[in-house]
């Protein structure tokens, strides 16, 4: 898709096949939407930045999946549903801007901090990990034993994860083994 | 009577960042007399907007694992985390109206000799506090009402959104949140925009700060046009490190100086039930940490 926003996109007939994607992955009532706009009137992400999510939702019906899944603003939608409780067609906007973001990440539209992310729930079980002595020396101070009975001090956990990851596609997805190596190399220059 | 039981889920920022919630926890739903199980190899929820939007099915797996553990152990599960609360609530329910789905993850799950059935039940800290405990017994044991408190509330989004399935509260006039923050006897603060997004949900956060940074601004705007808070209460803790933490990083990118105290519903329930800041570590809140300050245990009527 050719897509400086100056030059209008030409479309004769839209193409379905994106919708139909999205209607799969967790977006069913996609093509229910009348453009009313409650859905970004209601939207405070979009009060803030060029993300726009009924414009979002028209593309994606005309088939314009490049240029939805590629743009970086698809990522400023913090998911709070606002719009969802709203939109007087039930097209479930939230979902439907969830199941895009699937959509981009099968396609390698992933930035690299999600990526990291990500892949600390594969290491460690937890996406916000106890990896430093200094949290568990916190816990220590409010009474707490330092090391709490989640995945943190239970290595069969993150085993468990780390096989659910691996046979759900989820590690191939996110390029786990390419990022640890790259981890290891940058921790040794530091050395 | 039997002790009401729960599996006690703690994720991520809790058990990690704020241990002073957890620590909170506990007092408080030893004080009404329901006890909380360790959830032994729980892990991430996983977050629902995060992992949620990079692959459904992963997403549901993860939580799923979670969910089997409270099922192996008879018990209903509870958390402190909107978030948390969002994931396990949310995967439990697809599952269940989601044949697909519901095959697809147990045979990931098969892979580790487990089965999600369907029989588990997740709460917030929020519905064991309103409904297990119930506000008579809760109002039974404050001894140190916050009054004359000024008390600003940021009920967040997971719990009561989106509000046709969740069927929690009102999503556009919400009462339950701030009825329960009510008993601790602080005076509670209207604002406009106390049901906007703390903007750190849905991968924000994570994908660019400042972004997620310029909705908390809008928040505390809008406190300080409402006149001030002393403290600004919620029941989640990644809204609590994005109110908290969040004011050093507004110092940081924009320059701009907030002064607020904010606790989680269960840390304020703690303190008006009678225990010292101290029992449950209030003042390793981050924001207290990196500023190297103090809670302003004065505005709370706690001397210091
Ligand atoms: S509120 Fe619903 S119907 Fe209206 S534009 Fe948004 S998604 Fe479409
Ligand atoms: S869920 Fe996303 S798109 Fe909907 S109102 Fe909130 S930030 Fe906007």
């Amino acid at each position: 898709m050719a897509s400086t926003e100056s030059q209008p996109i030409v479309i004769d007939e839209p193409d379905t096949s994106f919708a139909e994607m999205i209607r799969a992955t967790g977006g069913p009532n996609i093509q229910s939407c009348f453009q009313c706009g409650t859905c970004s009137g209601s939207c405070p992400a979009g009060a803030r930045t060029n993300y726009l999510v009924r414009l979002i939702i028209r593309k994606a019906l005309l088939g314009l999946k490049e240029a939805v899944i590629s743009a970086p603003e698809l990522w400023y939608c913090t998911t709070c549903y606002t719009c969802q409780d709203r939109c007087p067609q039930e097209v479930n906007p939230t979902d439907v801007i969830k199941a895009i973001r699937n959509v981009a990440v099968a396609h390698g539209h992933m930035l690299m901090n999600h990526r990291k992310t990500a892949a600390k729930v594969v290491e460690t079980g937890h996406a916000v990990p106890l990896d430093k002595e200094s949290w568990q020396k916190l816990r220590a101070s409010v009474g707490l034993e330092p090391v709490p009975p989640n995945a943190s001090g239970n290595p069969w956990a993150i085993e468990e994860v780390r096989k659910i990851t691996k046979v759900s596609g989820f590690e191939k997805l996110i390029g786990y083994e390419e990022l640890m190596k790259a981890e290891a190399e940058k921790a040794k220059k530091k050395e | 009577m039997a002790k009401p039981k729960f599996f006690h889920f703690l994720g991520c920022i809790i058990p990690h960042r704020y241990p002073s919630i957890e620590k909170a926890a506990k007092l408080v739903f030893e004080d009404l007399g329901i006890e909380l199980l360790d959830m032994v190899g729980a892990t991430c929820c996983p977050a629902p907007g995060v992992f949620g939007s990079f692959d459904r099915v992963t997403w549901a797996t993860i939580s799923a694992r979670n969910l089997t553990i409270a099922e192996e152990g008879g018990a209903p599960i509870t958390t402190g985390c909107n978030g948390c609360f969002a994931s396990l609530w949310d995967s439990a329910h697809e599952l269940k109206e989601d044949e697909e789905l519901r095959k697809r993850v147990n045979e990931n799950l098969a892979e580790i000799g487990r089965e999600f059935k369907g029989t588990v039940e997740v709460t917030h800290y929020v519905d064991v506090l309103v409904y297990t405990a119930g506000f008579d017994k809760i109002r039974k044991k404050i001894v140190r009402p916050l009054s004359g408190v000024r008390m600003a509330l940021h009920p967040g989004c997971h719990w009561m959104r989106p509000r046709a399935l969740k069927q929690k509260d009102d999503s556009e006039r919400p009462r339950i949140f701030r009825e329960l923050c009510e008993t601790s006897g602080a005076e509670y603060v209207p604002y406009r925009d106390e049901l906007i997004c703390c903007g750190a949900g849905g991968a924000v956060r994570t994908a660019d700060i400042k972004v997620s940074l310029d909705f908390t601004r809008q928040k505390f705007d809008s406190i300080n046009k409402a006149g001030g808070a002393d403290i600004i209460v919620t029941p989640c803790p990644f809204c609590e490190l994005q109110l908290d933490l969040g004011q050093v990083e507004i110092q940081k990118h924009f320059g701009i100086e907030y002064q607020f105290d904010v606790l989680h519903v269960v840390e304020l329930l703690a303190l008006a039930f009678g225990h010292d800041p101290d029992e449950f570590g209030l003042k390793t809140h981050l924001q207290y940490m990196q500023r190297k300050s103090e809670p302003a245990l004065d505005r709370l009527g706690l001397s210091a």
